[in-house]
């Protein structure tokens, strides 16, 4: 699936976006873009409109005011959606009897056209065995999925959000409960998902003290956009302390 | 066996009876995993007040079911969406309505006599042939409708938001699950009655889960199961002349007995 370019070839536009729950705000005109190759990690303290964004951008939740386009379409318009890749929050949460191999988990987000045919069989195998690999679990495709540990699901749950070869990933808080040791290994899997298959990364965290270098770009929210810009500059400016601190304070965005 | 064989009456019963306990089984399956197991009870007492309504209007029961509980089944999808009830709680207030229905339908009818008994508890040897054919080709559609889905079901019973993103439609393969169950479920209580026919949903499927590796494998175990469950059903049944429709039941339950007694021993 071609991603359609938007003018400003962004990926993903945030546009004015406010939404609340009832007569509670949770996010007030934040506005940001995502564009090719970025390594973003969108970040602030729990309760401050995360989860509810990306919701917005996969298109689970409708905003009260603004838009998110997609290469310049709505997501409605947009016909591409196995392009997207999606780890949820609670992808670990599933039914640990379920009776799925790895392999299966992995398989069951293909979208192959004619899938019954010698052909359509032969481009799954090849993309299920390739998506396994990536993530360095193809010895374990015919493992039981509740019969691996945290680190290894959450694995197996990144090779079936990248089987379709997705333009973007969008990852929501996926190194909850994950040890330091693994979340290194975590962020070296990512950053070869950025370099070695294209893959642009949106990842959710509200645990900022973690935030890794490996990431180019952060997104600092809370109810609005409080700093969006490079790594390195997030680590200089006063908003990681602020943040750190407890504090929040606005910041003009820096593109 | 041998009665299998010369028996016209048996075989259009084993006939029926494989096809109907297929389509339970795979549909079964999904269901359990679902966390659905009660719709099947639910959607029996449906086609209860669907039975009760032909036999008023003196239409032939099995299609009136039919269509009575497609319609009632997707209003149990609209009720648990539109007032925000848990899927249990309106399983409960349809099927109470439908069971009040058929009693009072069946008593304005004048009709609560044998053939109202033998939906309640199944009649399999009585089936027609024409009730036979009906019943082999709905249950083949609701066969191929599953398999045809294989993946995307499997991806919404598994992780439904994920199913969403990546544009499963998510609403319409929850209504086709609804209305291949109700439609599986008329056709069930034909073999072991509307009080037993969520039995042949829960049952060959939950052996089926206790051994499965795979999801395959739980698919092909839980026909094992139901095939099984049949075949040795009426069997039994012919043999020492008790109803087929509970021995069907218990030869399930003996299966699902020896699969969890198995898992436990293996683990």
């Amino acid at each position: 699936m071609d991603w359609p370019a938007a003018e400003d070839k962004a990926l993903i536009s945030v546009e004015n976006v406010s939404f609340s729950f009832g007569s509670l705000p949770v996010l007030r005109d934040v506005t940001f873009r995502i564009h090719a190759g970025d390594f973003l990690a969108i970040i602030g303290p729990n309760g401050s409109g995360k989860t509810t964004l990306l919701k917005i951008i996969l298109g689970l939740l409708r905003p009260e005011r603004g838009r998110v386009l997609i290469g310049g379409q709505r997501l409605d318009d947009f016909a591409g959606r196995p392009s997207i890749g999606y780890v949820p929050q609670k992808a670990t949460h599933f039914d640990p009897l379920f009776p799925a191999s790895a392999r299966e988990v992995v398989a069951m987000a293909l979208r192959t056209p004619r899938p019954g045919s010698r052909e359509g069989r032969h481009k799954e195998e090849t993309a299920v065995r390739h998506a396994l690999q990536v993530v360095g679990m193809d010895e374990f495709k015919n493992r039981r999925i509740g019969r691996l540990s945290g680190g290894q699901q959450q694995r197996i749950f990144i090779a079936r959000a990248i089987v379709n070869r997705p333009r973007i990933l969008f990852l929501d808080e996926p190194t909850t409960g994950v040890d330091a040791e693994m979340q290194g290994h975590f962020y070296e899997l990512l950053e070869r998902l950025v370099k070695e298959e294209g893959i642009t990364i949106v990842l959710i965290t509200h645990d900022i003290g973690i935030v890794d270098r490996r990431i180019t770009r952060v997104a600092c929210l809370n109810e609005r956009l409080v700093y969006h810009g490079s790594h390195a500059e997030f680590c200089r400016s006063d908003t990681l302390k602020d943040m750190l601190a407890g504090g929040h304070h606005l910041i003009s965005h820096q593109h | 066996m041998e009665a299998l064989f010369t028996y016209g009456f048996l075989q259009r019963a084993l006939l029926a009876g494989l096809f109907i306990a297929l389509a339970c089984a795979v549909l079964g399956v999904f269901l359990l995993l679902r966390k659905d197991a009660m719709i099947g009870h639910g959607l029996s007492h449906i086609a209860f007040a669907g039975v009760a309504l032909g036999l008023f209007l003196q239409m032939m029961p099995l299609v009136v079911a039919l269509v009575f509980s497609v319609f009632a089944s997707l209003g149990i999808m609209k009720l648990k969406e539109s007032a925000g009830l848990h899927g249990d709680t309106a399983i409960a207030i349809v099927s109470s309505v439908g069971m009040a229905l058929g009693i009072i339908l069946a008593t304005l009818s004048g009709n609560f006599s044998v053939s109202l008994l033998n939906y309640l508890f199944g009649e399999i040897l009585a089936i027609e042939p024409v009730e036979v054919w009906l019943s082999v080709a709905l249950a083949a559609a609701v066969v191929l409708l599953v398999v045809g889905n294989y993946r995307p079901f499997m991806y919404l019973t598994f992780d439904r938001e994920a199913a969403k993103v990546s544009g499963v439609r998510v609403r319409r393969l929850d209504a086709l699950i609804t209305v291949l169950t109700s439609v599986t479920i008329v056709l069930g209580m034909k073999v072991v009655g509307i009080l037993l026919v969520s039995a042949l949903i829960v049952i060959p499927a939950a052996a089926g889960l206790q051994l499965a590796a795979s999801f395959k494998a739980a698919l092909l175990l839980s026909c094992l199961a139901a095939v099984l469950s049949v075949v040795a059903g009426l069997v039994l049944a012919f043999h020492l002349d008790l109803p087929v429709s509970g021995m069907i039941v218990l030869v399930g339950f003996v299966l699902f007995a020896a699969s969890f007694l198995w898992r436990k021993k293996r683990s």
